[in-house]
């Protein structure tokens, strides 16, 4: 029997397969070749033929966010989803969709948008790719999401239904079409945010939403972190059923922006519009359009940093990003979802590498030793998180990215699991999952 | 080891008011709200603390003894029946809510708090706990994370898991862990999303942090009199199809109104096929603008007689008709099945006249209560256990609803779970790769498959093990951890 080499079982297993170049590296790491399948049974066919010839295999969809994430320990085979790009179902009547994982995120919009819905998730513009939106596999494998995830949840709340292919290419889905379905394990939530380290996702079913009638945007800035900390609880506590509310401050001493969106019946938008004008005091100004700062993540040649934690530490979180910022001698433009606990800090490509690793400490330093609040010691021991979701190299080499992660050895029992050779975008999670 | 033998150190454990062992005591866990599964327990604890919850399972995990975690016990599946050769870890000594952080809209609490208890700490604050099973009065909120828990809105508010952040956990290997961080971003796996729902295999929940809702502006409920369930039917689509979310769309068959008359009296307009309960809430603005267009397309749809009711006490006349329905049909029927299944929404006319056509092929009568906005059907398949053949005749209809919600690209389950009862049905909605994938989650949690072992899945999977064609009594059988249907 003649050996297979293992271009040849790639190819036997994908049509399009192709050697790798330079604008397929991975966080910097260069694969060896690209497979770009276009069926589910293509997609099966490959992974099994990369187990079998031992290939490590990272998944990307367009390309916005590969650097996301740690980079893999190995990468021999891209699996490059943008031919999987079939929109199979939009029942509008189910307010579902279901959807193969290389569809672009504007894509779907189009469609949905015709029958006056939407899956209801912000999605950054691209990384420095101008024009270039990511799938909706991508934005499963990171779990991102923006502004409006405090009143829609993030990728976890909306899908409904997965297929995946597991390292050995077995082919397996859980979920469904229905919304309302508890048969059997939700492993789409395994798999959304599992930056493809557990499986190759090559379609979901997402609820959507409709789209709203109307939506405003009321905008107030403020002095310091305690005043519009204040301010933006005082909006997340109000009747006023805010669908975001967001703050933006590009420097240590400037204002502190907070701007809230309002959606639903047009009189009854301007009406709240109105009530929050009184929640947050002078100088709000009422918009249809959201302020140019919006849903914005700049992620090109930067460090970006997101930071979690319990809304009510806002003041805590913003003076340990300061007290962090001073001591590393940086100033990061600090900016995101505040009330609902995710902010996003954010350095240049200026910043030093070193200063960056002692900002990254100081932070996470700082988190550690927040208040816990009202719930005393009784609560989850860790009550905020600073990952990097992105870096240039340099900072990359230097900083742990993940941090501290609660039931570490729990997740390492599911990747050995669901991906024992360890071939699936290897080290890219924490821990070097 | 023997469960009789783990007596006194569990004694030591839980202290001797935590522990039951006496025979007549143990018959009052030998089944949970789904009466026709029922096994003794080996023994019963009743633990105060997470700590204790630990113990208890380092214990049954040295001596290899199945363990089952029940909270209030009301589960619609049999996913807290016991084992015989095993002990149940019930949870409603655990009852404490440990906080509440309105402006990070969170509260901790202790599994065995029911869930109305959540929503009625967080008010005073003008939170709610957003879902709500119908049994919310007494169910727990660690039963709740276990079955991922609905109700009738979470149409609009989701389910469990959409309310949960964090969770501290036992693993079956008896470690304390949190799994989240309570904030909904910890980084790695969401462990938390796939543990909620799990149905107890994967672990004991010892403490939940929940999401809080801002309680809305402004609710109005209606209520819509059809001829036939069709219209009603048509009514909701209309309403799906105008872009409105409702909190709530709730129907009833001629059958279900008839028990729900004869039982609390709740005064739906006589002679109707159907009724809708349709329940908005939100902006006061949005609300009234929605209740105006619901009004108008159940016109359209032809509904005979609309009202409304927008302060508490006409609402809960409202609701009460919808919320007995359940207990209602023993009035008109000896013995019932619940059954729980879900069908796109599209597809319920196309189903309920099928369900109507099995009925009267059978000669079994079957009452539809369901909540239409997400297809999810509660048909009560009514039968005489006197009469010989008619029970089996009932289990017949009711699977079959079963096979029409599979064809129709729905579920075998919304709400109460696969459990005990319904894990020969899997096969049918999933792949042995589906299940295959599912259960390494499981190995992941629990190699040993001691916990709640023999629920949802119909073959345990042998940690380890390569799928493919089994040969002989499988291990877990043979050694008496797992069980077959």
């Amino acid at each position: 029997m003649t050996p297979v080499t293992v271009p040849g079982a790639l190819a036997r297993a994908c049509r399009a397969v192709r050697p790798a170049g330079p604008r397929d590296t991975v966080a910097d790491v260069m694969p060896e070749w690209v497979a770009a399948p276009a069926s589910l049974a293509e997609a099966s066919a490959l992974l099994a033929a990369a187990t079998e010839h031992g290939l490590a295999v990272v998944p990307r969809g367009s390309g916005t966010a590969v650097g996301w994430g740690a980079p893999p320990t190995r990468c021999d085979l891209l699996i490059d989803t943008l031919r999987l790009d079939q929109v199979v179902e939009h029942e509008a009547g189910d307010l579902v969709a279901r959807v193969q994982a290389g569809v672009t995120m504007a894509g779907l919009a189009g469609v949905l948008r015709s029958a006056g819905q939407q899956l209801a998730l912000d999605v950054p513009p691209g990384n420095g790719s101008r024009g270039v939106s990511p799938t909706v596999g991508g934005v499963l494998a990171t779990g991102a999401a923006g502004p409006r995830r405090l009143r829609y949840g993030t990728p976890r709340d909306l899908v409904i239904g997965i297929t995946v292919v597991r390292a050995d290419g077995t082919v397996a889905k859980s979920g469904g079409k229905v919304v309302k379905n508890v048969a059997g394990y939700d492993l789409g939530k395994l798999y959304t945010g599992s930056y493809g380290t557990l499986g190759l996702i090559t379609e979901a079913v997402f609820r959507l939403h409709p789209l709203p009638a109307a939506s405003v945007f009321v905008t107030a800035g403020y002095a310091g972190p305690d005043a519009a900390a204040r301010a933006v609880a005082a909006a997340g506590g109000s009747d006023l059923a805010p669908t975001a509310i967001e703050i933006d401050r590009p420097g240590r001493d400037g204002l502190i922006s907070v701007a809230v969106l309002l959606e639903g019946d047009p009189d009854g938008v301007a009406e709240r519009a109105a009530g929050l004008r009184g929640v947050l005091g002078a100088g709000t100004a009422v918009a249809d359009r959201p302020p140019p700062w919006w849903a914005r993540l700049d992620t090109a040649d930067r460090t970006v940093i997101r930071i979690a934690f319990w809304a009510a530490a806002l003041p805590g979180v913003l003076a340990a990003v300061d007290s962090a910022g001073r001591a590393a001698g940086l100033d990061p433009a600090v900016g995101g979802s505040a009330a609902a606990g995710v902010l996003h800090a954010g350095l240049g490509r200026d910043a030093a590498p070193g200063a960056v690793a002692d900002f990254l400490a100081g932070l996470r330093d700082g988190l550690a030793g927040l208040e816990p609040g009202s719930a005393g010691g009784a609560g989850p021991p860790a009550r905020a998180s600073a990952i990097v979701l992105t870096a240039p190299g340099p900072v990359r080499d230097r900083v742990d990215l993940w941090g501290p992660v609660p039931a570490l050895s729990l997740m390492r029992a599911v990747k050995d699991q669901f991906d024992p050779g360890h071939l699936m975008a290897p080290g890219r999670l924490t821990g070097g999952i | 080891m023997t469960v009789q033998a783990m007596i006194p150190r569990m004694t030591e454990i839980c202290g001797p008011a935590g522990v039951v062992a006496d025979p007549a005591e143990l018959r009052t866990y030998e089944c949970d709200g789904l009466t026709s599964h029922r096994a003794m327990p080996g023994l019963v604890v009743l633990p105060e603390t997470a700590e204790q919850v630990a113990a208890v399972v380092t214990e049954c995990a040295r001596a290899g003894v199945p363990f089952v975690a029940r909270g209030s016990g009301t589960g619609l599946s049999g996913g807290a029946l016991p084992r015989t050769d095993g002990v149940l870890i019930v949870t409603s000594r655990m009852r404490r809510i440990i906080a509440i952080d309105p402006v990070s809209q969170r509260a901790i609490v202790e599994p065995g708090v029911t869930n109305l208890a959540v929503s009625n700490a967080a008010r005073p604050y003008g939170y709610f706990y957003a879902p709500d099973p119908s049994s919310q009065v007494i169910c727990s909120v660690g039963g709740n994370v276990a079955e991922n828990s609905g109700g009738a809105h979470c149409l609009k508010h989701g389910f469990t898991v959409h309310h949960v952040t964090g969770l501290q956990i036992v693993t079956p290997a008896g470690e304390l862990t949190w799994l989240g961080d309570g904030t909904g971003a910890a980084p790695g796996y969401d462990l938390v999303g796939a543990f909620t729902g799990s149905e107890g295999t994967l672990g004991i929940v010892t403490k939940i942090v929940v999401r809080l809702t801002r309680i809305p502006q402004a609710i109005t409920t209606l209520l819509a009199a059809f001829e036939t369930t069709g219209a009603g039917g048509a009514a909701v689509s209309a309403i799906i199809g105008a872009g409105i979310l409702p909190a709530a769309i709730e129907m009833m068959d001629a059958l279900a109104i008839e028990a729900a008359e004869a039982a609390v009296h709740c005064n739906y307009p006589a002679g109707a096929g159907a009724v809708l309960v349709v329940e908005l809430d939100g902006p006061e603005a949005d609300v009234r603008r929605d209740g105006a267009a619901v009004r108008a397309l159940c016109q359209e749809a032809g509904c005979t007689e609309i009202r409304a009711a927008d302060d508490p006490a006409e609402r809960a006349a409202i609701w009460a008709g919808r919320k007995s329905a359940f207990a209602a049909v023993g009035r008109i029927s000896q013995a019932y099945l619940v059954q729980d299944g879900v069908v796109p929404r599209t597809a319920l006319g196309e189903v309920l006249d099928k369900i109507a056509a099995l009925a009267q092929a059978s000669g079994i009568r079957v009452a539809n209560v369901f909540h239409a906005g997400d297809g999810n059907l509660h048909p009560l398949v009514l039968y005489n256990d006197a009469t010989p053949g008619e029970e089996a005749a009932a289990e017949e209809v009711s699977g079959a609803i079963l096979d029409l919600c599979i064809e129709h690209g729905g579920s075998i389950t919304g709400e109460h779970g696969v459990g005990t009862d319904k894990s020969r049905y899997m096969p049918r909605m999933f792949t042995p790769e589906d299940l295959d994938t599912m259960q390494l989650l499981r190995c992941a949690f629990d190699p040993a498959g001691l916990c709640n072992p023999g629920k949802i899945f119909p073959t345990p999977r042998l940690c380890g093990e390569v799928p493919g064609p089994r040969r002989g009594v499988h291990p877990l059988v043979a050694s008496g951890q797992a069980e077959q249907f």
